[in-house]
């Protein structure tokens, strides 16, 4: 299901199709280099050029409403490209084994561990990270609970935690403080704001606004 | 007169920036040719290192440099030093290896990606030597440390003479701080001897004065940014070797170099709460007065360092004892060294000695609350002083009441809901209430705004917040007009922030710094303006943002004054400390925790159902972020009460649990709701706010409440934390269990 709406969405998808197809003649070129001798390989290993073309793939997503194209290697991770390459630092690592939710971001409105998945296998989704919540000034219901409510201390873990809570209001997890404990487990908050985020959540499900 | 601003639930001045992603931590700083760097580790745990081959690593793509103890810069601070002074690591000085975990070289790359595959890539080969992690197998290993001497007031070991006696043997495992942030530093040589650094740390003077001594640069060469931290609990409060091996990468490749540690090094590289075993023994009359104490701990430390903490301190004075002694040693072990974890040391011992308290409530049979009622210290036992303030009595009644106490019924295993055990604990907890020295700028502006800055950290409690809070009360200035600056070491000194100390130290100094401030507009305004003309400094009121003379009804702004002589701006900067208040009074924060617990019968599983937390920590300054201080010291507490454990395999030195999926810190479902009260009393010696700390208490003395609720649930007594349903289970309650549900199996 997910692909169809893509298709919609991303009529363009199909020129990248055609670029994953250059991708693989280059790894047929790849193929070609390991049959060379040693020496031209040498050359090559220490040649960054040859490397960021073997190493990288295109890949366009849709990040806070804006389409973004870039290039990256296949074993960088969507957290690590909003941080490192887009400059999208408001979502954090915490441990990059999807332990602790500090990364949660939105991919076509579900909340996923950042850390846990591949930039390259975003392609045509929409992500929405903490930065593109609010709607200009105007704060997201949610964002304004926790500052009303103190659901953070530190600060870290907060971005995972409101793109997480704003999933578990929409999924309807968001019924009563025992069930919003529950469905915020995924995300670790060492300072302890558990009570508080669960009066945030609480007030805005109450509050019956759409979020 | 406007609202006084102490005391309310103002939102935190950096909330915004934190909701929207807006907050820089340090890791989220870009510079210009970064290069991300990589740690390799050891992977024995004893020993020297034979030999280390980068040469695949360098043929990696985008691989800058390795750097190891063979060619890394020398860092000066490290030549002079004895060798068996036990003054820390000194990273990439030689070949040896002293812990597993311990870095033993820095890969730096053009990426993050080919940084961590070009560490994987670096060949180490060691010498192994036979490691000692076991801290039971080794205690004939343990030694006294000259900070910690043996104390005895009165007879020694007075408890043996007792009528009613407990002895009792506590184990606390090894915990780790595990704050959200990794750890970490961007470092930047800008010429070879001006460093910048973007720092997770808690304190950044500390890190300047640190870096001043290791790399023998002037402190003015050395900035400092850390103006957000994901969390310390403690972690923060030093300079790691790692930081040290960032710092000297980035000087032999001339570019910056970023390091972000992974989860499984937080658990080697940046201290831990030792692992400690406490022997407690209690005598007391048959009517409960408490006639001997004696307390005896051994905790773990590292081969290169001893750390000492207050785990045998609250043993002192906590209570109207006559006869103490206490007795603190050491086992160095191939481990790293600790450092203070929330609470630190007070609530390993506060553990033992409010379980121990609560057994001897049993065997006397007297309520728990009582007995501590009845041995209550009025004035310090220890200090033979008074103290500053002291409700704790009161904070009893309160927890008391709040969480039920009067439906408790004495006798164990007696109370049962649901189908579950139900138990009922309490304990006490205490911690010194403390003021350091600090200086604060204070920039009054012509448009009536006010810049204070001072170079404190915030990890987390809201610091700007309580201090726009005070600022505001000192000169009546709006608090929106008010912005206090931290985390930077171009600021004046500030201390870190540790021990609770935070707002006394630093709410002082900027008291001060806006008295200085209003007393230099007074200045002005006689000078000046014509109704203030030849006015004695003395008859000068300031009120609400405004200056007025006793008796006389004109006023005059404080931007007035600024704009009038057409000055931008007017600066003070004043330095505040505590004075002779500090000999004649012992000055302690107190908090109280009660907790009600359901035990399964048969499974041994704990879940806490209610909490209430009693802080006696003077003036509250912020009632919505000590709030979050208390819930988040209690949720603290639930770890270390019943889920926290660094495990380790004793035959390789390394830790199996080193992730937060099987490393346990409580989650949102761990948490109970979660009460919390203030006595919210001023102190009228500690500090012109009269507010004592409150980070610690907020944990101290909270997994006792725990043990000793599981106890009354079930008449199991479980001294070795955490409390796991392994320890909690029986084959009676079991058997008990599958009679009642008509169990056939």
């Amino acid at each position: 299901m997910p692909q169809e709406n893509d298709q919609q969405h991303y009529p363009h998808r199909k020129e990248k199709h055609e670029a994953r197809r250059d991708f693989l003649k280059q790894s047929s070129a790849m193929m070609a280099l390991a049959l060379t001798p040693p020496l031209v390989i040498k050359a090559a290993q220490h040649d960054e050029a040859i490397a960021g073309i073997f190493e990288k793939m295109p890949v366009s997503m849709e990040i806070n409403g804006k389409k973004i194209e870039v290039s990256v290697e296949p074993r960088v991770t969507l957290l690590d490209l909003l941080r490192e390459q887009l400059n999208l630092t408001g979502t954090k690592k915490g441990c990059d084994h999807g332990q602790c939710g500090a990364c949660t971001v939105h991919v076509n409105g579900h909340r996923i561990n950042s850390c846990l998945t591949l930039a390259v296998m975003q392609e045509g989704k929409k992500i929405t990270t903490i930065e593109g919540l609010a709607n200009g000034e105007q704060l997201h219901p949610v964002q304004e609970a926790f500052i009303k409510h103190d659901g953070f201390q530190c600060g870290y873990c907060t971005p995972g935690q409101i793109m997480s809570a704003v999933a578990c209001i929409r999924e309807g997890h968001a019924g009563s403080p025992e069930e919003i404990r529950e469905f915020m487990s995924g995300n670790i908050c060492r300072c302890g704001a558990y009570d508080n985020i669960v009066h945030a959540i609480t007030e805005v499900k109450q509050g019956g606004k759409t979020v | 007169m406007k609202k006084q601003q102490t005391g309310q639930s103002m939102d935190r001045v950096d909330g915004r920036l934190k909701v929207t992603g807006g907050a820089k931590y340090f890791a989220d700083h870009q510079l210009p040719e970064l290069l991300y760097a990589a740690l390799v580790c050891s992977s024995i745990s004893n020993g020297t290192i034979k030999s280390i081959n980068t040469t695949k690593a360098l043929r990696a793509p985008g691989v800058q440099d390795v750097i190891s103890h063979l060619n890394a810069p020398p860092v000066p601070g490290y030549k002079n030093s004895d060798p068996n002074a036990k003054d820390g690591l000194k990273i990439f000085k030689d070949n040896r290896i002293y812990s597993n975990g311990q870095p033993v070289a820095i890969v730096l790359a053009n990426t993050m990606e080919r940084a961590v595959h070009a560490a994987s890539l670096v060949e180490v080969q060691y010498n192994q030597e036979t490691h000692y992690t076991d801290m039971n197998a080794n205690m004939g290993k343990a030694f006294q440390n000259n900070r910690m001497k043996d104390y005895t007031r009165g007879e020694a070991d007075a408890w043996k003479k007792a009528p009613v006696t407990i002895d009792a043997t506590y184990s606390l495992p090894l915990e780790v701080h595990n704050p959200m942030e990794l750890a970490g530093i961007i470092a930047h040589w800008d010429t070879p001897d001006t460093l910048v650094l973007y720092a997770k740390t808690q304190g950044v003077k500390n890190v300047q004065d640190t870096i001043k001594r290791l790399f023998q640069i002037p402190e003015q060469n050395i900035t400092v940014h850390s103006q957000f931290v994901g969390g310390g609990f403690g972690m923060a409060l030093r300079v790691w070797p790692l930081e040290i091996a960032t710092i000297v990468a980035a000087k032999k490749v001339r570019k910056p170099v970023k390091l972000v540690i992974t989860r499984d090094q937080m658990f080697t590289l940046v201290g831990y709460r030792p692992n400690a075993v406490q022997r407690l023994s209690l005598g007391a009359t048959a009517d409960g007065k408490l006639t001997g104490i004696t307390h005896e701990a051994v905790a773990v430390t590292s081969p290169y360092e001893d750390f000492t903490e207050g785990i045998v301190s609250m043993s002192k004075f906590m209570y109207a004892c006559p006869n103490v002694t206490t007795r603190y040693k050491l086992v160095p072990l191939n481990i790293s060294t600790p450092i203070w974890m929330r609470g630190p040391g007070e609530a390993t011992g506060a553990f033992a000695l409010e379980s121990a308290i609560d057994e001897l409530s049993y065997k006397l049979n007297i309520d728990p609350l009582e007995l501590r009622v009845l041995n209550h210290a009025d004035t310090d036992p220890e200090k033979d002083l008074p103290f500053s303030s002291k409700y704790l009595k009161e904070a009893y009644q309160l927890g008391a009441e709040k969480i039920g106490w009067s439906n408790r019924k004495a006798a164990p295993r007696s109370m049962q809901e649901d189908g579950m055990l139900v138990g009922y604990g309490m304990s006490s907890g205490t911690f010194g209430a403390f003021r350091g020295k600090a200086t604060v700028s204070a920039t009054l502006k012509a448009d009536g705004s006010l810049i204070l800055q001072s170079a404190a950290a915030d990890i987390g409690p809201g610091t700007a917040t309580a201090m726009v809070q005070i600022a505001a009360d000192v000169t009546g200035i709006a608090p929106a007009k008010i912005k206090f600056m931290l985390g930077e070491s171009a600021y004046p000194f500030a201390p870190q922030q540790g021990g609770s100390s935070t707002v006394s130290t630093l709410g002082s100094a900027v008291t001060d710094a806006c008295k200085a401030l209003q007393q230099k507009l007074a200045g002005l305004a006689i000078s000046h303006v014509p109704a203030f003309k030849n006015a004695a400094p003395e008859t000068i009121i300031f009120e609400d943002g405004q200056l007025l003379r006793a008796g006389q009804s004109e006023k005059i702004s404080y931007e007035t004054i600024l704009q009038q002589q057409q000055l931008p701006e007017v600066n003070v900067v004043a330095t505040s400390q505590s004075g002779e208040e500090r000999k004649k009074y012992s000055m302690y924060s107190f908090s109280v925790h009660f907790t009600k617990v359901h035990v399964h019968p048969a499974t041994g599983v704990v879940r806490i159902k209610h909490i209430v937390s009693v802080a006696d920590a003077g003036t509250i300054v912020n009632a919505k972020t000590a709030r979050s201080q208390m819930i988040g010291g209690v949720v603290g507490g639930i770890g270390m009460a019943l889920t926290e454990e660094a495990v380790m395999d004793h035959r390789f030195g390394r830790f199996v649990n080193n992730n937060y999926a099987d490393y346990h810190v409580p989650v949102n479902a761990d948490t109970p709701p979660t009460d919390v009260y203030f006595i919210n009393k001023k102190d009228p010696y500690i500090n012109p706010m009269g507010s004592k700390g409150m980070g610690e208490i907020a944990l101290i003395g909270f997994a006792a409440a725990v043990s000793n609720a599981v106890y009354h649930a079930t008449g199991k007594r479980v001294r070795d934390l955490p409390i796991t349903p392994d320890k909690v289970l029986d084959e009676k309650g079991y058997q008990q269990w599958k009679l009642e549900n008509k169990m056939s199996t």
